[in-house]
């Protein structure tokens, strides 16, 4: 990659996001655990429960507060450092970000303060329903946020308007019911729940292994590999469901996770392992399984996935006609905007307009689209290929994380059923060491939704290399290293925390219980205000 | 969808620029006093005790305020794209320094009770005093380039470009404007803090509050003398039509020494602000000096609302003027999301703020009452 403000600007989006998403799978998922573990207390009465609720609560909070510090670049960095994207669709993009903050953070930051600070002020259903609503927070966030995401690589509900130069929202209701945003929504939750299951299943493993705080470890487990058990099964479900929607809506991104560089005929064969060569367009070394792409891609027998040549070629027509709406749109302009459009012009840009997008992949070699030579449009052409061989190996590391969490989860499962935890010490310290890998998932996972879709920045609508703010390389690296380095040391400061307080173990828990549902107000301010 | 054309855009944008300013208050006011408390942490907090009763005070209630400044952010996003793409990017390293310092504070309150070591409590106590301070002095200096005109143009295609360097931004106009922000931020703090505490720190955190809520009004006056003497204001100088399409470039604007008091003089009653600003803040300092908590937080309520609402008032219809091309100033009237995003944006709005603010107050009742020395010393009853 050149040191140009295009790739510095995308490595620091990158590189916050993907700091931020160490932090929030583990927010989301173990925010849900608590609050089952809460549950079973409050219906049960058996203090343990609550022990369990507030010692995965410490962990949760130490974790918590740097998904939140984190979180708060991702909320100013469009307008920051993509400024042009800002403008270009915040009519639609803009409208789920702001929806997050109403409905989905408000409720989880104010109740999270309750959950530590009242457990001595509320009854017992007033702090479960706070603890609920953390949860519920933190689970409706990923769905605001995943619906924006969603509308970057399938952007529905949508139209080019020449007078303000920008996307503009004409059916909120596809934006919102956006198929992809749908999948992706319940892909990543649960790969979130998986996270916080291995989380709890692996720190519990290390309890057991030292002997010490069986009785949490051993319940924290049960809930771990039930809720883990049923979110992995759905992380690989609902990732099936992805690809298949991919196949329909980015057909590119399919292309090249699979290093399909040619079509095959029907139904093609999948890819398990090899090397892909992009500038020879093959993959060498490559061992395939016959007709499972093909299946799991369009759910048929007789259609036919796309591969890279073909899509590169269809690219190189739909630039063509970008180029067409380029030019009835400056007329356009020329003319003085829409009240002025001649019958000509509206019908070469209503029927080019939708690929106006492609026309701006050209300004990377000329000033003018109307200008290229067929060399530059082929070349522009190629540029919609994303880089095959990383998101070949990204794709596939995920996945086999994702089979092997089936697996783990199904086994603790089994010993949980059969109330043989602790019978197998080998089996503990897999559990332990897999502590890292849902991270490795999620992350794998992030890279390939994002860099699959370059050069887009919206699919089809607007290339990456145009939606950049008018900065300077040395400013942007700057702040690069300004958040790299604050959340290195931020993160090693967590992750040193985390291990102390786990090295701690649960506090021992005397407090009386709290009544069942809340005494009145009078009551209650008779004992704070000695 | 018809539904939309129920309000017509000229209305919405007058709702939007509305909610935009309530947005900008939610902040102002609620994790106002989260700021202003940790910029009084050093000061009013001597001891490890003291300092970590104030910090409880806000403990529990600081991670739902700072939301109305995602919120403001994303709102502003979805409501006015290019006062979202310009401003943040034309303010690049001051909103870097913003961030920077932000991020801070969320670690600095769960992290700071986590080990029991002085040298580590005084470095988290840094860093939230830092948490405090950058931001609300930054988010002053930024509301005074706004005032004095960002060098922001626009080429035909919206593209943004700026002139500005970060050095720019720190013209004595707009320092003025931070310390404004500054002494309001620590005399709501200082009254926070009166309600939520007793003893000691009460007793100085009136003291200081006190001080900040004199300084606010002495600041605030030579602020506006400034204002009047030395700031050029923009004036649209075509005809607008408000109901028409987002695009800044469709009008004339031209810059008028003393024009952002245009609107003072053509309608008078707009001088409430100002004078809700002064009066306010000299409410909280009888108050905090005659030691009532209560009124003091009404008075710097009031007086975060004059102050704030009277920028609003002196620049309308303006919103973002540039100073290196003032056509391409952003207007109430060019600068919104298209109609039917307005509108569904005000719908989803006007559903969860009562939402939002019937919880949050439930939240604030839960935890009515002051928080005392041996709160915190009672290791089972706090977190931090």
């Amino acid at each position: 990659m050149e040191l140009d403000i295009v790739s510095l600007s995308r490595l620091q989006f990158a590189l916050t996001a993907l700091y931020h998403f160490l932090f929030v799978p583990l927010t989301i998922g173990l925010s849900v655990i608590i609050a089952i573990m809460e549950t079973v207390y409050v219906m049960t009465n058996r203090r343990i429960w609550r022990q369990m609720t507030k010692f995965w609560g410490i962990l949760f909070g130490i974790n918590f507060v740097m998904g939140v510090a984190t979180g708060l670049v991702m909320e100013f960095q469009f307008g920051m450092n993509w400024s042009y994207y800002s403008h270009y669709v915040g009519d639609i993009f803009g409208a789920p970000l702001a929806i997050e903050g109403l409905m989905a953070f408000f409720l989880e930051a104010t109740f999270v303060g309750l959950f530590f600070f009242g457990w001595d002020r509320l009854s017992k259903l007033g702090h479960l329903t706070a603890t609920w609503a953390v949860a519920l927070g933190s689970n409706f966030s990923a769905l605001w946020i995943l619906i924006a995401n969603g509308w970057m690589q399938y952007p529905v509900g949508s139209v080019f308007n020449p007078d303000t130069m920008r996307m503009e929202v004409t059916d909120f209701a596809a934006v919102l019911l956006n198929p992809v945003a749908q999948a992706k929504f319940v892909h990543t939750v649960s790969a979130a729940y998986v996270t916080a299951a291995v989380f709890v299943l692996g720190v519990s493993a290390w309890y057991l292994l030292k002997g010490r705080h069986a009785e949490l470890a051993k319940r924290s487990m049960t809930v771990a590999s039930s809720f883990g058990l049923a979110a992995a099964l759905s992380v690989v479900v609902l990732g099936d469901e992805s690809g298949y929607l991919s196949s329909e809506h980015q057909k590119m991104k399919l292309a090249a996770i699979e290093a399909m560089w040619e079509t095959e005929p029907a139904p093609a064969s999948f890819t398990l392992i090899g090397w892909p060569d992009q500038e020879a367009r093959e993959t060498h070394y490559a061992i395939h399984i016959p007709m499972i792409m093909g299946l799991i891609g369009t759910r048929s027998l007789d259609k036919q996935i796309p591969g890279i040549e073909e899509l590169v070629a269809s690219a190189e027509n739909r630039i063509r006609s970008g180029i067409l709406a380029f030019d009835a749109l400056q007329r356009i302009r020329a003319g003085g905007g829409t009240a002025a459009i001649t019958p000509e012009d509206r019908a070469q840009f209503e029927e080019h307009g939708m690929e106006l997008g492609y026309a701006l992949l050209l300004k990377r070699y000329v000033d003018d689209p109307r200008e290229a030579t067929d060399a530059q449009i082929q070349q522009a052409a190629w540029d919609t290929v994303p880089m095959v061989a990383p998101l070949f190996f990204a794709f596939r590391i995920m996945v086999g994380l994702g089979v092997f969490f089936i697996l783990l989860m199904a086994v603790f499962f089994y010993l949980s059923a059969r109330r043989r935890l602790d019978r197998h010490r080998w089996l503990l310290k897999v559990a332990l060491w897999s502590i890292p890998l849902p991270w490795i998932a999620v992350e794998m996972g992030w890279f390939v939704a994002e860099f699959g879709r370059q050069p887009w920045v919206i699919e089809g609508v607007l290339p990456t290399a145009a939606a950049v703010s008018d900065l300077g390389i040395r400013t942007v690296l700057f702040t690069i290293v300004g958040f790299v380095a604050l959340y290195t040391v931020l993160l090693v400061i967590e992750i040193k925390l985390l291990l102390r307080a786990i090295r701690k173990g649960p506090e021992p828990d005397t407090a009386p219980d709290a009544p069942l549902t809340t005494p009145r107000l009078s009551q209650r301010l008779l004992s704070s205000e000695r | 969808m018809i539904l939309h054309t129920l309000i017509d855009y000229e209305t919405l944008r007058l709702i939007w620029w509305g909610l935009l300013g309530v947005l900008l208050l939610g902040f102002a006011l609620t994790d106002g006093f989260d700021l202003g408390t940790a910029m009084l942490l050093p000061f009013v907090g001597r001891t490890d005790v003291e300092r970590r009763v104030m910090i409880n005070t806000i403990g529990p209630v600081w991670e739902g305020n700072q939301v109305w400044l995602i919120l403001a952010g994303g709102a502003i996003f979805a409501a006015w794209p290019p006062l979202y793409a310009v401003s943040f990017s034309g303010f690049y390293l001051a909103m870097f320094a913003v961030l920077f310092a932000l991020i801070l504070r969320p670690v600095g309150f769960k992290y700071r009770s986590k080990v029991d070591s002085p040298r580590w409590r005084s470095g988290w106590d840094t860093a939230l005093f830092i948490g405090g301070f950058v931001p609300t002095l930054t988010f002053g200096v930024a509301v005074g380039n706004v005032m004095l005109g960002v060098p922001f143009r626009l080429d035909a295609d919206l593209r943004i470009f700026h002139d500005g360097t970060f050095l720019g931004l720190l013209t004595p106009f707009a320092l003025l404007c931070g310390l404004v922000s500054v002494a309001m931020l620590v005399m709501h703090g200082a009254a926070w803090l009166q309600l939520k505490t007793a003893g000691t720190v009460a007793r100085r955190s009136a003291r200081l509050g006190a001080l900040a809520a004199l300084a606010t009004i002495a600041l605030y006056a030579v602020a506006g003398l400034m204002l009047w003497h030395t700031v050029d204001g923009y004036r649209i100088t075509s005809p607008v039509d408000p109901g028409s399409y987002s695009n800044p470039l469709r009008k004339t604007v031209e810059v008028v020494a003393g024009g952002w008091f245009d609107n003072y003089r053509q309608h008078g009653w707009t001088l409430a602000a100002p004078a809700l600003g002064f009066a306010g803040a000299l409410l909280a300092a009888i108050a905090l000096a005659a030691r009532r908590g209560a009124l003091a937080f009404a008075g710097s309520t009031l007086s975060i609302i004059g102050i704030i609402t009277s920028v609003g008032a002196s620049m309308f219809p303006i919103i973002l003027p540039s100073s290196a091309d003032p056509r391409a100033s952003l207007s109430v009237w060019d600068a919104s999301s298209s109609h039917l995003t307005l509108f569904i944006m005000l719908v989803v709005t006007a559903i969860f703020i009562p939402i939002i603010v019937v919880y949050t107050s439930w939240v604030y009742r839960v935890l009515w009452g002051r928080v005392h020395e041996d709160d915190v010393t009672d290791a089972s009853r706090h977190s931090y």
